[in-house]
């Protein structure tokens, strides 16, 4: 045997090695991850009750009813409001807090002020989710609650029934939503923002530049990667909400805050349809697949051509 | 760039100094003043919460809930401690949050260990399978996963999410430590070799102490992340005995016998454990963040 071919088969010995490493994470995925998402598509091709009721083979007629199924277009509407309420707002806010607690009151007030106004933004983020949405509903409660008893208080005799009527329970629950996301994006931007190169504001500030010009000409742009895993990571959280909705207001009422993942929940265990619960969800992971890559495209694209642009 | 030499070239107004003073130490003020504003609305439900936990039933129905109490009632406390049975929800919170923390750490440290490390073949689509793992909303694996226990005998039971979650949780893990297992020193690596240390060794003699911090914030999210999980423990632990705290509280909603104040209580005590943790490990955290948004 020659020396190369030794060095070759001890290098491919020593490579085999990591096989076993990679055992365990593989097997557990197989079993957590890979094999119910099967099982979910195969359910989606039935028609059936759960627990011991047979299955009927429906191919992908679940599917087609999905199609004229308004509630299920209702609850992808309403995602996009989720999304507007998890993603577009609090990254602007964020933005706006970050740049100006950076930039103001970190240097002209005190950095201590900073972070702890930072904390305090971040506060409802470390709260569990059900948590927040038990105070939100008592607050929001159309008798009782903080809200309209503040509101009765400062003259308005008859105050809406926020959580429940139909026309204010979605922005009510959006209001909740921007409550909760707000920290995120501050807290990422402020660590963003100290990556920055002070030299850069230094000669815009020479040129006459004013705060808001800075701003829109050196802050954004240099912030570009942090603001697209923001996108990404609380797109894809709020095209899978739940919890929310689940203590606030359960979809309703008159399905007007009903969202894709409570939409499949009801399915499996209310309406005992799995099979189209099943196809709901399998939709949804269609979506967020998607909606993830076109983000990632956009992103590496940005990148590219921030790459020639240098 | 193009917009800063636009501004170079555009004539510039100087205001006169003394003005300018003046007027920026009055914009400072009305700035700080609004981040305070928005601070105070942040932290006002958090107050409301607070207010009302300590308030009598009768205090409460008299002046409602905007003031603060005639007199502090701990009674709410008690009774949401007693009538939820706290301290087993809290255990079952405990140890099933810990115990994903140090399972699922250690399930990524070693399949990224293999993946950054090892760079075992079709890597980059082992990657790829955990980061779409990562991704999948968590419906589309609820009702198999829910017929699975069943067949097991792990419904009911908080070791269901302590499989179910190390996993979910390993696959963000193992995304996040390959890429950073992926630039480890190749010197360090080689060095190692060299000396006879076979990879078992080099796992935990050079790879683990390096990338010790990195594990301990991967620790501590997994511990917040289980620790707030709704969805699927909502639908694995219907027995009272075998729930968590978030399950807990949110089973109390609708309760007609419970009041307003109990509620209240019961919220606040739900929130202490997460903001101890949230405090005591803050500076690891807020390093946490920032690490994984500049990846």
């Amino acid at each position: 045997m020659s020396a190369p071919t030794r060095v070759l088969r001890a290098a491919r010995r020593r490579q085999a090695v990591y096989w076993l490493y990679l055992l365990p994470g593989v097997l557990a995925l197989t079993a957590v991850i890979i094999v119910p998402f099967g099982l979910n598509i195969f359910y989606s091709l039935h028609r059936w009750k759960g627990g011991l009721s047979p299955m009927h083979w429906y191919g992908l007629g679940n599917y087609a009813d999905l199609l004229h199924d308004s509630a299920f277009w209702g609850s992808f509407r309403n995602s996009v409001w989720m999304i507007v309420a998890m993603v577009v707002v609090p990254t602007l806010i964020g933005l706006v807090l970050a740049a100006v607690l950076f930039d103001h009151v970190g240097k002209n007030v005190g950095s201590r002020t900073a972070s702890l106004l930072r904390a305090t933004y971040y506060l409802p983020q470390i709260m569990p989710v059900a948590v927040a949405g038990i105070v939100w509903n008592w607050i929001f409660n159309a008798e009782t609650g903080a809200l309209n008893t503040f509101l009765r208080d400062i003259g308005i005799t008859s105050p809406p029934n926020w959580l429940g009527s139909p026309g204010t329970a979605l922005p009510a629950v959006m209001l909740v939503l921007v409550w909760v996301q707000i920290g995120y994006p501050t807290v990422i931007f402020m660590s963003a923002l100290q990556r920055v190169d002070p030299e850069l504001y230094e000669a815009a500030e020479l040129d006459g530049a004013g705060w808001f010009r800075r701003f829109q000409a050196i802050t954004v742009p240099q912030i570009r990667p942090e603001t697209y895993v923001i996108t990404l990571t609380c797109t894809i959280a709020a095209l899978k909400v739940f919890a929310p909705i689940y203590v606030l207001t359960r979809g309703g009422p008159e399905l007007s805050t009903l969202v894709p993942s409570y939409y499949s929940f009801l399915n499996f265990f209310d309406k005992s349809k799995v099979g189209y619960g099943a196809a709901v969800a399998t939709v949804l992971t269609l979506v967020i697949v998607a909606v993830a890559t076109v983000i990632q495209v956009l992103q590496n694209r940005a990148a590219r051509r921030d790459e020639e642009g240098l | 760039m193009a917009t800063l030499t636009q501004a170079r070239t555009r004539p510039v107004v100087a205001p006169t100094r003394t003005q300018d003073r003046h007027h920026r130490g009055a914009l400072r003020w009305v700035v700080l003043a609004g981040c305070v504003v928005v601070a105070l609305l942040m932290l006002a439900p958090f107050g409301l919460m607070v207010m009302n936990a300590f308030k009598s039933p009768a205090d409460y129905s008299t002046h409602g809930p905007l003031t603060l109490p005639s007199s502090l009632y701990f009674s709410g406390l008690a009774k949401f401690w007693s009538y939820v049975d706290f301290p087993v929800k809290l255990w079952n919170s405990i140890w099933s949050s810990a115990a994903v923390a140090v399972l699922g750490t250690l399930l990524s440290l070693l399949t990224a260990f293999a993946i950054g490390v090892g760079k075992v073949k079709g890597r980059v689509w082992l990657v790829a399978v955990f980061l779409l793992a990562n991704m999948l909303p968590q419906e589309v694996l609820l009702y198999p996963l829910y017929t699975m226990a069943q067949k097991v005998g792990l419904n009911n039971s908080p070791w269901s999410i302590v499989v179910i979650f190390t996993v979910i949780q390993a696959a963000f893990g193992t995304y996040l430590l390959a890429s950073v297992l992926g630039t480890f020193p190749k010197a360090l690596l080689e060095a190692a070799q060299l000396d006879g240390a076979n990879s078992w060794r080099v796992l935990w003699r050079v790879v683990f102490p390096i990338v010790r911090p990195t594990l301990s914030v991967l620790m501590i999210f997994f511990f917040i992340w289980t620790w707030n999980e709704f969805f699927i423990p909502l639908v694995m632990l219907t027995t009272p005995d075998s729930q968590t705290v978030p399950i807990a509280l949110a089973s109390l909603q609708g309760d007609r016998m419970l009041d307003v104040p109990t509620l209240n209580a019961g919220a606040l005590v739900s929130l202490v454990p997460t903001l101890m943790f949230f405090l005591f490990f803050q500076r690891t955290l807020t390093r946490g963040v920032t690490a994984g948004a500049v990846k």
